[in-house]
């Protein structure tokens, strides 16, 4: 019957697949909702929304005694000191890791194979660095605030070594990723890795690797933050004292601080892209 | 430095492992202090043989000795030791576009200098006077302290010529000096680096596209065809019939170099982009 014939040639021959995989998606994501105690009409329950708006009305207006304006900007100050010395001290750690396990400035892999002994030293970096940046910041912070006591000190060990394993990383991935045919030229001319490094590589990823560490720095103010909470000091600490006394006007001042630490450090970033680039 | 070929054969940079070899049965001998181009059409393996010569990769068969000595059979250190003693310019001049044209120079020293004096440099440039008298010699005295990136594809190719002349090499393994230069251009570059290694007693190799430049200014020319030597003679005994066979299939290139690209300056990097990871 060419009618018929007609007919089916015009129905989509993909949609009953697409329709299974989206009735397999939906039944995979009802276990992880029930796994979560996902209920979001607990939200708009009648109780829960008079507590909700109650903490929410006591935000305003946003607490601006000058007492507590001095107390918020020294804490402030304390954050960002906790995450500067933090992500420097990552740099310590992150740089000469970064370097050794750059494929980049391998001699051997520039005239075709890698050594095995470059590559076993290259996997061992690999595995130290990953090591540290799995476990997160919050358990560095755990246990260096048995050892240090309580105080910022713990939150800047805690970012130094979470921090250096990603910085490491990520710069080492940065390295190997971009047009090696400068490096390559000065290590056959020659050049030690260090020298191909310093006028060759560096110049070249220089804007990549300094709004990545900017990022990183905006992410330690933020982890700074949750640090706070367990004892690290800074405006964390505030916050949850605010939040433990559920005084709404006090949160909100410092969530303010907050975005203003994160736009001034954006504005940081695009500003020495600028330069750079 | 002295060079001695013995059925030198060697494959493509990027060849596979079971690839025909690019240059087969090569066997001459260069003094020390000598200039020779090397001609032939495209792909006739000009820049493998500027490769192996620079031991920047092991011939696949066949003995390649510098100075009386397998590079090869060097423990790795001498043989980055050698390669110090030598420079490959390749083609596309290896600048990274940010640096300095005075550091871009510079960076031929770095085999002689020590870590400390290469960093010193990159603070303030050590040798300015040796960067600028290399310039002079390409015409480029007053872009000393421009930013490569506003140089034009031409002049980038003649900093890259500047920078063997700064180097400690005694060995310039040059590939296609002239490729991105106007005629008048050509001829006065390749006048200077003969001139310039002449007066150093520096042994000069440099593979050309450019064959009239190469019969005025080098005193010996190798023919190169598909990977063999086609002939080895002084520039007086290079008839037109011997070209003519050498380029057979061939006369475009011959007649006049496929018209070098015009002296435009290059577009200006793509600005940094911000990866998140």
């Amino acid at each position: 019957m060419p009618v018929t014939a007609a007919a089916a040639a015009r129905r989509d021959p993909a949609w009953l697949g697409r329709l299974g995989w989206m009735v397999a998606a939906l039944v995979l994501l009802w276990p992880l909702l029930v796994a979560t105690e996902f209920r979001p009409w607990s939200l708009f329950d009648a109780e829960a929304a008079r507590v909700t708006g109650r903490f929410i009305a006591s935000f305003v207006p946003p607490a601006h005694s000058s007492e507590f304006l001095w107390l918020v900007a020294r804490e402030t100050w304390r954050t960002v000191a906790m995450a500067t010395a933090g992500i420097t001290l990552a740099l310590l750690l992150a740089v000469p890791l970064a370097l050794l396990a750059a494929r980049a400035l391998s001699i051997s892999a520039v005239m075709g194979r890698m050594a095995p002994l470059p590559f076993a030293l290259r996997q061992a970096v690999r595995i130290v660095l990953i090591v540290l940046r799995s476990v997160p910041e919050l358990v560095w912070a755990l246990a260096f605030v048995r050892v240090v006591g309580l105080g910022p000190a713990a939150g800047v060990l805690a970012i130094a070594l979470t921090y250096g394993g990603m910085l490491g990383k990520v710069y080492a991935e940065i390295l190997d990723s971009g047009e090696l045919q400068v490096t390559q030229t000065l290590l056959r001319n020659g050049a030690s890795r260090l020298q191909a490094f310093a006028y060759g590589l560096l110049p070249q990823n220089a804007a990549e690797l300094t709004s990545y560490t900017v990022y990183r720095w905006e992410c330690a103010i933020r982890s700074s933050v949750v640090l706070g909470f367990v004892g690290a000091g800074g405006l964390g600490q505030q916050l949850d004292s605010s939040l433990k006394m559920f005084a709404g006007g006090e949160v909100i001042t410092v969530l303010a601080v907050f975005v203003a630490l994160v736009a001034l450090a954006d504005r940081l970033s695009a500003a020495l892209r600028k330069a750079l680039g | 430095m002295r060079l001695d070929l013995q059925g030198l054969a060697a494959r493509h940079a990027t060849a596979r492992r079971e690839a025909a070899d690019a240059l087969t049965g090569l066997s001459f001998g260069v003094e020390q202090g000598e200039a020779l181009a090397v001609i032939g059409p495209s792909g006739a393996g000009k820049t493998t043989l500027v490769e192996v010569l620079a031991c920047a990769r092991p011939p696949s068969s066949g003995a390649l000795q510098v100075d009386g000595a397998d590079p090869w059979c060097l423990p790795r250190r001498a043989l980055q030791r050698l390669r110090g003693r030598l420079i490959l310019v390749p083609q596309v001049p290896p600048l990274p576009p940010r640096q300095r044209v005075v550091t871009a120079v510079l960076a031929g020293r770095l085999p002689a200098w020590n870590l400390a004096t290469s960093l010193r440099s990159l603070f303030y440039p050590v040798d300015i006077p040796a960067a600028d008298e290399a310039l002079e010699v390409f015409e480029l005295g007053d872009k000393l302290f421009e930013r490569v990136d506003r140089l034009s594809g031409g002049e980038r190719q003649r900093v890259g010529l500047a920078r063997a002349l700064v180097s400690p090499a005694r060995l310039w393994l040059v590939d296609e000096p002239l490729s991105a230069l106007d005629p008048a251009r050509a001829q006065r570059a390749a006048a200077a680096l003969v001139r310039e290694a002449r007066r150093r007693g520096v042994t000069l190799v440099a593979t050309l596209h450019q064959v009239d430049a190469a019969l005025a200014h080098f005193p010996r020319i190798l023919g190169l065809r598909e990977g063999r030597l086609m002939f080895d003679l002084p520039a007086e005994q290079v008839s037109p019939q011997l070209l003519q066979s050498l380029y057979a299939q061939h006369e475009d290139e011959l007649r006049g170099a496929p018209t070098p690209p015009a002296d435009v300056p290059i577009a200006p990097p793509p600005p940094v982009v911000m990866q998140c990871r």
